[in-house]
């Protein structure tokens, strides 16, 4: 199927210019002064939590857009969108503690932050389980639009309440009212990650999207699907 | 509107009538409660940790797990003979069913928390009467906020596989944010600290109860048309 070999292709492109991205950041991007080595991890953690939220954006979009045009390619791409969501917010979850042992001293901490982006990992997963929970296709759809519209008004207020509350977790460098605040070529590099790991999410979620068209070919032949 | 508040209260009015006449539910969840305030009890040490310090937490870890008992109930017994099917063939919009179903899970879920806060006073030697005025403040915020997603979910999560498992998986993110703001703002109030201190989360739980009233009861009809 074409569709499929083309996100296989941008997902190969995206996997390269990530390796390329590492090199940049280990060889070419100066140590930052107080924090060291460790810092390097920001180039991956920043891009996959702002992806990982997009993402979620994204499934919420595709649900208003279902409901209003009941066309199952936005059910889909909702479909895609929140798997691909799932990985990149472990991502976050998985490279924010590595990073926090050694500046934090702990791997976690209850910070609102923290808190409620784990809540956002597991609002994907709800999604999932939704989803598999569901065998009758217009339900599913249906179901999964309405908890993806939910999921935009939870995300606002999860960034509300970021500025809310005391907080251990660094406040945003870039996306902020005035300028960014660190040196041009951290930005750059930083600025290229956020392109990799959106280059990335379109391969990953094009090949999701092939492959949900394609089952759904074979669920609509009477085929047996293994159950995912 | 005068139409649809009027069918929500036959709706809301159906539910009551039919726990009250069982008291199954209700009769659960306050012993669920009293059990929960119990154990809770025997996990603390005493000499260690203020009663008052606990006191936030455990009052609402005990409404969160009566509110999902009462509102996987809400759409459970309409399951039972079809009864759903009669409701949505009744000359009422969908939005009224949605806010005849909230009605009844808000006063459910608020008669659960009047037995659970005296006894939190009473187990735990808290202060409650003096700042009764705000607590109630914020369990009303809270509570409506988690019982209007609720409400929504619990429609969707009866008609899957796993029925009233689904319900707290896909709740719980939701019930986050409103329970965090909550829990801080009641460890304030039960401190004696002064009101000014919580009003930025009585603002944040309100702007939370507003768009998810709103927002779950224009999606309601999607969830339940076939």
């Amino acid at each position: 199927m074409k569709l499929l070999r083309v996100g296989r292709w941008i997902t190969a492109v995206g996997l390269l210019a990530l390796a390329g991205v590492y090199v940049r950041a280990f060889a070419f991007t100066p140590i930052e002064r107080f924090q060291g080595e460790a810092q390097k991890i920001y180039y991956v953690h920043v891009p996959s939590a702002v992806t990982a939220m997009i993402a979620m954006g994204l499934v919420g979009l595709a649900g208003i857009l279902y409901l209003l045009l009941k066309d199952p390619r936005f059910d889909r791409f909702g479909e895609a969108s929140a798997e691909v969501g799932t990985i990149f917010s472990l991502v976050m979850l998985t490279t924010g503690p590595m990073w926090a042992k050694p500046i934090w001293g702990t791997w976690w901490t209850w910070d609102a932050r923290l808190t409620l982006t784990l809540f956002l990992f597991l609002l994907f997963i709800g999604y999932l389980v939704l989803r598999g929970a569901v065998t009758d296709p217009g339900l599913r759809a249906r179901y999964s639009a309405v908890l993806g519209i939910c999921g935009i008004p939870l995300l606002a207020f999860i960034h509300l309440s970021v500025y809310l509350f005391r907080t251990l977790h660094p406040q945003p460098i870039v996306l902020k009212p005035s300028a960014p605040s660190l040196p041009g070529s951290m930005l750059i590099t930083l600025l290229l990650g956020f392109g990799v790991f959106f280059v990335l999410y379109v391969g990953f979620v094009i090949q999701r999207y092939a492959l949900g068209y394609l089952r759904e070919q074979l669920e609509a032949s009477g085929g047996e699907v293994g159950h995912a | 509107m005068a139409d649809l508040l009027r069918h929500a209260w036959y709706v809301a009015r159906k539910d009551l009538l039919i726990e009250f006449r069982s008291r199954t539910a209700i009769l659960s969840a306050a012993v669920f409660v009293v059990l929960v305030l119990v154990v809770f009890n025997f996990g603390r040490d005493p000499t260690a940790v203020a009663a008052v310090d606990l006191a936030p937490s455990i009052l609402w870890v005990t409404f969160t797990f009566a509110a999902v008992l009462a509102l996987n109930r809400a759409f459970q017994l309409e399951l039972e003979n079809q009864a759903l099917d009669g409701l949505l063939l009744a000359p009422i919009g969908r939005g009224s069913i949605y806010l005849g179903k909230l009605i009844a899970n808000l006063l459910f879920v608020v008669t659960i928390e009047t037995i659970g806060v005296p006894l939190l006073a009473l187990f735990f030697n808290v202060r409650v009467l003096p700042m009764i005025g705000p607590l109630a403040a914020i369990i009303a915020l809270t509570t409506i906020g988690f019982v209007a997603v609720g409400t929504l979910f619990s429609a969707m999560a009866v008609r899957t596989r796993f029925a009233e498992l689904l319900l707290p998986v896909l709740l719980l993110p939701f019930m986050i944010p409103p329970l965090i703001w909550a829990v801080l703002a009641t460890s304030r109030v039960l401190a004696d600290r002064p009101l000014s201190e919580i009003a930025g989360w009585l603002k944040m739980l309100a702007a939370y109860d507003i768009v998810f009233v709103l927002l779950a009861f224009l999606l309601f009809p999607v969830t339940v048309t076939e």
